[in-house]
């Protein structure tokens, strides 16, 4: 019995030891999984560039906004872009990373990529639970070359607290009045029909496995697992395809003022061709966490300089480079760098 | 002054006493006992802790809501931050009550077979077979449920039910709306496979302990095997199998895993088993890290708390009343 | 003689309806490990064990940070469970045997065995991971061993329950004080059973998922920081298998594969150790 304890004793003392070495080359992150594809990518490639562990874990913005309030993280991400009084309340910095669009996703078998044509109304329709067959005299109208089938549309929302749904819902309530009087708009809300999905994975994998459902995801969640994504009309009446042209110019008529911690949507923007649901996703920083802050604000100089071509093969917009000035003066201003 | 001890009584707790104290003048048996008493009492102290913690997290959403208009309320809407966990607490009830209904007869089913009609050489198998499905983690259950079953639920069992129960009335409601396979019903059955080891087991061996004797005299008056299990060995093993199925009853309350996958989280309370809904469970493991305000993870804790009674006084009681039962066989 | 007809026909239905029971239980194990067998073992190679993930889209990678990981927290959850449950389950058995403080404890520990795993992730997150300041392979090894403990000390206790107080009479004649008896020679006597209820409760730790969620977090790194964020196999296959990519959904069905196949190895070997000293 007494050797069985001392080697138990001996097995602890090891472990103890050799595991709280090697914490030094962490960065420990956690947030939105709208641009979880092309963080993943940056922190691969930044590995294999400097050895710095970029570990950013794809729980929602809801998420990434909780963990760096709650300082349980070194950064915290967000597509919902986070109001300036409520930063200096919890003492956070915020810069925008990268820009993206979302994307209707259906999967109707028959249909391909950039057929189904919806509109704003059709859409509220659709995620009010108001419009509930494929064939429903709406859709046929705006579609009437297509053969849309006799079947339940099954909705496909975000079940977790979502920059994704906040862009969403900001777009449906600025387009629709029913649907701001009904739902509202925030990262989750109280959806009214439908299947929750937990991050832009769940939902994509969801409407993968569902026939004749519909979901929304970031554009690079439906190119990498090949979902068919649909046309939309934007302000200026056009049907759009969502592709790196569309958003760009969704991106363009972005007001980011570093004054306001770059707070900004990039919904239904004005532009001829530009995509009505898109926005940049945020980074958040813990003020008094200054060691990390440093190395996480070294990550994106890095991404800005060398990132760009890795976010367009993901039809991810970069930052316009007079952004990206921008928002490393404001971390020069901010002590940050 | 060991030697003190008479030693042929040996269950008689007073002289056992005796020898203790004695033995506690020995100060290293002193630090001894001290230690375990401590690690013992490390699970009162859990268990008050963690009903302590809970309550302490909550106290915001208990202070803003209510605890009893808390339960009783069907809204959880992180806009408006109004937060009720009816929706969450009709789905686990839901749930936990299909996978009992379906779980059940199965489960007696088998440990009928196994003690009454199995020949020897099946008993091992089929024995092992539940013991081992028991064992598989409960994650398995919630993938195999999620690429497996939901297809399967999809495309066969749900369209079938819907075309024949669905059009009886009362009963059809529960089978209306476009069958998804991410819903009440697929949730319900994969729980109730993930329970029947549980419920049969425990029953197996609440028939083992039925007294040969008393089952030979039943067959010795031209019972048949049927008979006998109904008025020989159910009732007598009914205790046993009630705590089977309290067991099966705590772990389907508290199952997170196995219904996470294919539930659909939506927080509705609906009469059909095809639309998706929430557990208590799967809201705090979808919610928990991503809620943004205080109120919301208040609330969340508020959640746990209802779940950490819930579980405990099911099983309270049925501890207290498999004690009862006892006392009265044993007087 | 229509009685005599409708009870044979009323047996011959039930025997049936059971036996079908005990069929089906046969068949969704069969079902299921079948399913793991097939997915998972396409899906296994080596890299799997040797390589951290890549992001999706790229080729290769594996889950080496999630296998290191699962084991370093089941590692230290059973360091820390288990002398409490040890310990603990010795005071029932032998020092508070037959009194009321026991019986309390005992049914505590048989309701908190029951007690849901989420509900004790979320405790270890207000107590762990919240004061501290981050997530840590500690919260999720102390979630875990809490789970443990009430398992541990239940079979403990039973265990030495079943060692005849003559032996220990006997080591009393000999002038022993009660912790050498207990520590040589009941212990002893029961290491084996001890030793299965142990297995048992690894097992059942090692399957668990929620308590992990909110205490050791996740990590697409390599680490052994027990102090920072760690990867486990059962959060990354809940991870993997909500996500949409194929390679993804591979390598989830591998891990299961790997996760089940010990699992159930531990379990079998505590099962034969059982009915071995039970003979």
């Amino acid at each position: 019995m007494k050797n069985v304890l001392s080697i138990f004793l001996m097995v602890f003392l090891l472990t103890l030891t050799y595991s709280s070495a090697g914490a030094a080359d962490m960065i420990n992150g956690a947030g939105a999984s709208f641009p979880y594809p092309v963080y993943s990518s940056w922190a691969y490639d930044y590995h294999k560039a400097t050895g710095i562990k970029f570990n950013y874990q794809s729980i929602g913005s809801g998420g990434g906004q909780r963990q760096i309030v709650g300082r349980t993280v070194d950064f915290g991400a967000s597509d919902d872009p986070v109001k300036p009084e409520a930063l200096k309340k919890d003492n956070l910095f915020q810069f925008p990373a990268v820009i993206g669009g979302v994307v209707p996703v259906v999967n109707i078998s028959g249909i391909k990529d950039g057929e189904l044509k919806l509109d704003a109304e059709t859409l509220c329709g659709i995620y009010l639970g108001e419009i509930k067959k494929w064939n429903d005299a709406k859709l046929i109208s705006l579609n009437p070359k297509l053969k849309l089938p006799d079947a339940g549309i099954t909705v496909v929302q975000r079940s977790d607290g979502s920059g994704t749904t906040a862009i969403f819902t900001n777009y449906l309530a600025g387009v629709c009045t029913s649907f701001k009087n009904k739902v509202g708009e925030g990262k989750s809300v109280k959806w009214p029909a439908g299947i929750g999905g937990k991050g832009n994975e769940g939902v994509a994998n969801y409407v993968k496995k569902s026939p004749n459902s519909i979901g929304y995801v970031e554009f690079a969640y439906a190119k990498q697992n090949k979902l068919t994504y649909t046309q939309l009309k934007n302000k200026a009446g056009n049907f759009v395809q969502p592709n790196f042209d569309s958003f760009g110019d969704a991106a363009e008529s972005g007001d980011f003022d570093s004054k306001k911690d770059f707070y900004a949507w990039l919904n239904n923007t004005p532009g001829k061709t530009s995509w009505p649901i898109a926005g940049a996703t945020f980074i958040l920083l813990a003020k008094e966490k200054k060691d990390s802050n440093v190395k996480t604000v070294r990550f994106f100089e890095w991404v800005f300089k060398n990132g760009d071509a890795k976010a367009k093969e993901l039809v991810y917009v970069p930052l316009p480079k007079s952004l990206k000035d921008k928002v490393r003066a404001y971390w020069k201003a901010n002590g940050i760098q | 002054m060991a030697g003190a001890c008479p030693c042929h009584s040996i269950f008689l707790i007073a002289e056992r006493y005796e020898t203790l104290v004695i033995q506690k003048k020995n100060p290293i048996d002193l630090l001894f006992s001290v230690i375990t008493a401590g690690a013992s009492f490390m699970v009162i102290l859990l268990v008050i802790g963690i009903f302590a913690i809970l309550l302490k997290e909550s106290s915001l959403s208990i202070g803003k809501f209510g605890f009893i208009k808390f339960i009783v309320t069907n809204e959880w809407n992180p806009v408006t931050e109004l937060f009720g966990a009816a929706a969450s607490i009709y789905g686990t009830m839901v749930t936990t009550a299909i996978a009992l209904i379906i779980a059940i007869p199965i489960a007696i089913g088998i440990a009928v077979f196994v003690t009454e009609i199995a020949t020897d050489f099946l008993k091992g198998p089929i024995g092992a077979a539940i013991e081992l499905l028991a064992a598989i983690p409960s994650i398995i259950y919630g993938m195999w449920g999620l690429f497996t079953v939901a297809p399967i639920m999809t495309k066969y069992i749900e369209p079938a039910l819907q075309k024949s129960l669905g059009l009886v009335p009362l009963i059809g409601m529960l089978f209306q709306g476009t069958p998804m396979g991410i819903d009440l019903l697929t949730a319900s059955v994969i729980l109730s496979i993930m329970i029947i080891p549980f419920t049969a087991s425990i029953s197996r061996d609440a028939f083992n302990l039925t007294p040969a004797v008393v089952k030979e005299s039943a067959y010795a008056v031209g019972a048949t095997q049927w008979e006998v299990v109904r008025d020989v060995v159910l009732p007598y093993s009914k205790m046993g199998v009630f705590g089977g199925i309290v067991l099966s009853l705590g772990r389907a309350l508290g199952e997170t895993m196995a219904v996470a996958f294919v539930l659909g989280n939506n927080h509705q309370i609906t009469s059909s088993l095809f639309s998706a809904a929430a557990t208590i469970t799967v809201t705090l493991a979808n919610e928990f890290t991503e809620a943004d305000k205080d109120i919301y993870l208040s609330s969340l804790f508020h959640l746990a708390l209802v779940l950490f009674m819930m579980s405990f006084i099911v099983l309270a009681a049925a501890k207290f009343l498999l004690f009862k039962a006892e006392r009265k066989i044993n007087r | 003689m229509n009685i005599e007809r409708r009870r044979k026909a009323e047996n011959i239905i039930a025997l049936f309806l059971s036996s079908l029971a005990a069929f089906s239980g046969i068949s969704w194990l069969v079902f299921i490990l079948g399913d793991v067998l097939i997915h998972g073992i396409g899906a296994l190679k080596l890299s799997l064990f040797i390589s951290d993930p890549v992001p999706p889209g790229v080729e290769g990678g594996g889950l080496r940070n999630a296998f290191a990981g699962q084991m370093l927290i089941t590692l230290f959850a059973t360091l820390i469970g288990v002398p409490f449950g040890v310990l603990g389950g010795t005071f029932l058995a032998e020092y508070a045997r037959g009194t009321r403080v026991a019986a309390v404890v005992s049914i505590l520990s048989d309701i908190m065995v029951s007690v849901p795993s989420i509900v004790i992730g979320t405790f270890i997150y207000a107590v762990l991971v919240k004061p501290l300041g981050h997530f840590s392979g500690w919260a999720g090894a102390t979630a875990l061993a809490v789970i443990m403990i009430p398992v541990v000390l239940r079979t403990t206790e039973d265990m030495l329950s079943l060692v005849p107080w003559t032996l220990r009479e006997a080591a009393f004649a000999l002038g022993a004080p009660y912790y050498k008896v207990i520590i040589q020679v009941v212990y002893r006597a029961a290491a084996t059973g001890i030793f299965t209820g142990i297995l048992l409760a690894v097992a059942r730790v090692a399957g668990e998922t929620a308590p992990l969620l909110f205490t050791s977090f996740n990590n697409a790194y390599f680490s052994l920081n027990m102090n920072g964020p760690i990867s486990s196999l059962t959060a990354t296959i809940f991870q993997y298998a909500m996500g949409p990519y194929d390679d993804w959904h591979a390598q989830a069905w591998a891990a299961s594969f790997v996760i089940t196949a010990t699992v159930l190895l531990i379990t079998i070997v505590g099962r034969i150790l059982i009915s071995w000293r039970l003979k």
